[in-house]
């Protein structure tokens, strides 16, 4: 499959606000982002910063609270207002989600085989041989020994890091274009996380899935983005091809993200570099650009909010500073 | 999210009201509840006739007797609710916090008495002590009491399992502050909002008895009394079904609407959200 | 309060065991103990890092350490046996040891002002002195970073950091001389991990805590602790001073975490542990932990050999680690 000129997923402006006038909180605000064929985008942020309400965005589950407002177009189908008839007929068939805590997405009461073959069997209308013969041929894609007699398990009996493979195997029973990832690593063992990690690049090259992984942990992410969007309070902050985003960051917040990750491949600092502050209270947002209040570069014009600007090698920023990435990253020092 | 709601606002105003209609009215009224007027049989709702709400097959005033049923329905209520709240929340939180054993004999013998049917231990209760007011009481308490123990042992064993409880005994909080300090407070929400909501089911309860003929004696008047005699004379006379009915359900109304608000209000998390 | 001699340690743990009833949930078959005999002992003002993957007891450690669970053992902490002691030598003892728990918001009882919360172990254990008891809070507040117009809040109104503060404070407002920490960092957002890092490893200095501090993090381990222990399924199975650990791991485990641990570096994916050989794989190893005999970490481990299923391989010197591994230091 050749790289279609036209993004598989666009997002233009979409906002996802809860409550109404002076009680608005938006949790997502005018974002937007594209998401490529075969490509895997990570989206990074803390707390607060609205990764998740845009995870459930794309899934149309926000729940009936939720304002959605702008776009959401997967292959030129707009999915913001979509019925929920639409939503359902491309949740787990075009887009799958393959979420943080393998043990809560898998149904204690039922085998593996049931749960794996559900979705392909309704839709796919695979009879149950087929759906079955499927369900052990993902397992092996994700690497599961004696995949037929682990069908017959109960998810009780399969160690943490081998339900995490079977979410995936699940997500990808309908061979979706699009697979969803929310923190898929971060429940789980750091061996078994480099493990998950490395089956999931493998998954990647064998089927070329377009991928969005939703985390906070940068060092996971690093091995898997070809792109990385930083999201700050609601706000897509910056964006940039994971090398440049992990070696030359524009943004103060991503730079000092990364500072503060303690290293072991670095000399043990005396203190470990901090953000100051606390992350972002959607409903409590400083004005003009969130970050303002733990910023080291902050300048009188940051009370009004950046726009997001592009440089010449298509890395998106949204700050006022004009320096350079050493700059940005001096600051912090 | 929303610290004040007007429901609840008006649901308190309006059992206010009614609360202070059903003691005052029969003290004002020239009407006496259990007196039979025999001219005055069936006259229907009317101001010039002096009879607001009517006159019942015994022409009695239809107002007087509604404001005593909401006087001996809420009093029911509350006084059975106290009752069952107060043995409920001992008995539960009793076997939620002592566990073992002692959990197992408390909530087998509630398993036992939910077991026993209720109309006929009502029966059995009345003939062996007579038809009173108090084995109303008596008779409504027992039942219901078993829900809440139910609840609050259960309510109990999921605060035990916080992390903030082992906190505490990690602290070294002695096992009697760790219930006053950390256990009791933490109920105290579930329990308020589940004694109001009682009120309306014990109402019910002793509505249920009155129709059945096991509750309150006539001449006196409960709620559910007052709708059985209606009930009787509903294609003739449908004010005197109506109109107790609809103070019935008014009052049920108020105490749910009430007893949800009060469960929000004493949540710390539902208090001042939404700014700082 | 006796006073231990002085180059006993602060702590002396031997051979500690919990054993959980067989009614858990994890894989089925029979069950082996959370801690299967861990010994170890910390000094007065030592930080001790404790590292293991879930399952690996160390939670189950520190609740038995804190007589939050049954365990059995000795652990004789200023002298006396804690698992010995009950009643009030027990309520007592707490008084000196203190526990930061890894989810900041349910430690703190959603009914208490982050003030009430604070005070509480004054109330437990000083007299009632309620305005010294409040400068006392407010200073404490103060110094954990936490601006007094956070006293009259309510948990569920702090950040995520600001609860794990309010935590910190309240197990340091005693000044307890050994501090637990289960993975207190772990439940953060990242830019907050570091303050609460840094927090600990300021309180540790001043006050002169000796801090035993559990976590899955190796950066932030390596960061606050002198020395650390490396467990797997209940064992100990590795420990050495920081620098042995970091620098020159012995235990083929150890080294596995380290490869594993993530760097913020797309030329430089984590390396997961390399499979197993087909010798750990073969049926006889697999079938042997029933008696327990041999070594936990075989049938993960790539250099295990056929000694590995026959023999649990006891602690010796490697190196500076004391490792428990057949095939360390070939």
């Amino acid at each position: 499959m050749a790289d279609s000129p036209a993004p598989l997923l666009q997002l233009r402006s979409l906002g996802v606000s809860y409550g109404r006038g002076i009680e608005e909180l938006r949790a997502v605000d005018t974002l937007d982002l594209d998401l490529a064929g075969r490509e895997c985008l990570g989206v990074v942020g803390e707390s607060g910063s609205g990764k998740t309400q845009l995870l459930l965005a794309l899934l149309g589950l926000n729940g009936p609270a939720a304002r959605l407002s702008g776009s959401i177009r997967y292959r030129g189908m707009e999915l913001v207002g979509a019925s929920s008839a639409q939503l359902a007929s491309i949740r787990g068939r075009r887009i799958a989600l393959v979420s943080q805590d393998p043990m809560s997405a898998l149904n204690p009461y039922l085998r593996i085989a049931t749960q794996l073959t559900e979705g392909a069997r309704r839709h796919l209308q695979l009879g149950r041989r087929a759906a079955l013969a499927r369900a052990a041929e993902l397992l092996a894609l994700v690497q599961i020994d004696a995949p037929s007699e682990r069908l017959r398990c109960y998810p009780h009996e399969l160690s943490g890091g081998m339900r995490q493979r079977v979410t995936i195997a699940m997500a990808l029973m309908c061979d979706p274009e699009i697979l969803l990832l929310d923190e898929p690593t971060t429940a789980l063992d750091v061996t078994v996380q480099a493990h998950v990690l490395e089956l999931l690049r493998a998954v990647r090259a064998r089927t070329g899935v377009a991928t969005l992984m939703v985390t906070h942990d940068l060092g996971a992410l690093a091995s898997m983005a070809n792109r990385v969007a930083v999201m700050y309070g609601g706000r897509l902050v910056e964006l940039a091809s994971a090398q440049q985003l992990y070696t030359a960051p524009r943004h103060p917040y991503t730079a000092g993200l990364l500072r503060s990750l303690p290293r072991l491949d670095q000399p043990l600092p005396a203190r470990l570099p901090v953000i100051g502050g606390q992350p972002p209270d959607l409903a409590d947002l400083p004005k003009g650009c969130a970050f303002s209040p733990r910023c080291p570069l902050v300048h009188a014009r940051c009370a009004s909010s950046p726009q997001l600007r592009a440089f010449p090698d298509g890395h998106l920023l949204a700050c006022h500073y004009e320096g350079t990435p050493s700059q940005v990253a001096g600051a912090w020092t | 999210m929303r610290r004040t709601r007007p429901g609840a606002l008006v649901a308190a105003a309006l059992l206010a009201l009614i609360v202070a209609a059903a003691l005052l009215v029969p003290a004002l009224s020239p009407y006496d509840y259990a007196t039979p007027v025999w001219t005055k049989i069936f006259s229907g709702p009317s101001v010039s006739g002096g009879h607001l709400f009517g006159t019942d097959s015994l022409g009695r005033d239809l107002l007087v007797r509604v404001m005593w049923g909401c006087r001996i329905s809420l009093l029911v209520g509350i006084a059975a609710s106290l009752i069952s709240v107060v043995i409920g929340v001992c008995w539960g939180a009793l076997a939620g916090y002592a566990g073992g054993r002692l959990d197992g004999v408390l909530m087998r013998t509630v398993d036992v008495l939910y077991a026993v049917p209720f109309i006929p231990f009502v029966i059995v209760l009345e003939v062996a002590f007579g038809r009173n007011f108090l084995m109303v009481f008596i008779a409504i308490g027992a039942v219901s009491w078993l829900d809440i123990a139910r609840i609050v042992r259960g309510q109990t064993l999921a605060i035990c399992e916080q992390e903030y409880i082992e906190a505490a005994r990690a602290l070294g909080v002695r096992t009697t502050t760790m219930i006053r300090r950390h256990v009791l407070p933490n109920l105290i929400g579930l329990v308020a909002a589940y004694a109001t909501l009682a009120i309306p089911g014990v109402i019910l309860f002793e509505a249920l008895l009155s129709f059945l003929g096991l509750g309150v004696h006539p001449p006196l008047a409960s709620l559910g009394s007052l709708v059985a005699e209606g009930a009787n004379e509903m294609q003739a006379n449908p004010y005197l079904l109506i109109i107790p009915a609809a103070f019935l359900a008014t009052i049920i109304l108020c105490l749910n609407r009430l007893g949800d608000a009060l469960r929000d209000a004493l949540d710390p998390r539902h208090e001042e959200d939404g700014h700082g | 309060m006796n006073s231990p001699a002085d180059n006993a340690p602060l702590l002396d743990v031997r051979n500690l065991r919990v054993q959980y009833r067989a009614r858990g949930r994890g894989p089925a078959g029979p069950r082996a103990a959370a801690v299967d005999g861990v010994s170890f002992s910390l000094a007065a003002g030592e930080s001790l890092g404790l590292v293991g993957e879930s399952g690996s007891g160390k939670s189950s450690i520190a609740r038995a350490l804190l007589r939050l669970i049954p365990a059995t053992g000795t652990a004789v902490f200023q002298g006396r046996d804690l698992l010995q002691l009950h009643g009030a030598a027990l309520r007592a003892a707490r008084e000196h040891i203190q526990i930061v728990f890894q989810d900041p918001l349910g430690a703190l009882d959603p009914r208490m002002t982050v003030a009430e919360l604070v005070a509480e172990p004054l109330l437990e254990f000083r007299s009632a002195q309620s305005r010294q008891h409040r400068e006392l809070v407010l200073a404490m507040l103060t110094r954990t970073g936490l601006g007094p117009e956070l006293a009259a809040r309510y948990p569920h109104q702090l950040s995520g950091g600001q609860a794990q503060r309010v935590g910190l404070a309240r197990a340091l407002i005693l000044r307890p001389q050994l501090l637990v920490c289960d993975e207190p960092v772990a439940a953060l957002d990242v830019s907050i991990r570091s303050q609460i890092a840094n927090l600990l490893c300021d309180m540790r200095s001043e006050l002169g805590l000796a801090l035993l501090f559990i976590a899955h993090d190796l950066a932030t381990v390596r960061f606050l602790c002198d020395r650390v222990l490396v467990l797997f399924g209940g064992r100990l199975i590795e420990e050495a001073p920081r620098d042995a650990l970091y620098g020159a791991p012995q235990h083929p485990y150890t080294r596995a975490l380290l490869a594993a641990n993530p760097l913020p570096d797309p030329a430089r994916p984590p390396q997961p542990p390399v499979p197993a050989p087909a010798v750990a794989r073969d049926a006889a190893l697999r079938e042997s932990p029933a008696t327990r005999a041999g070594c936990a970490y075989r049938e993960r481990c790539p250099l295990a050999v056929a000694r590995c299923a026959q023999e649990a391989p006891a602690l010796r010197r490697v190196g500076a680690s004391l490792v428990s591994c057949h095939r360390a230091g070939e």
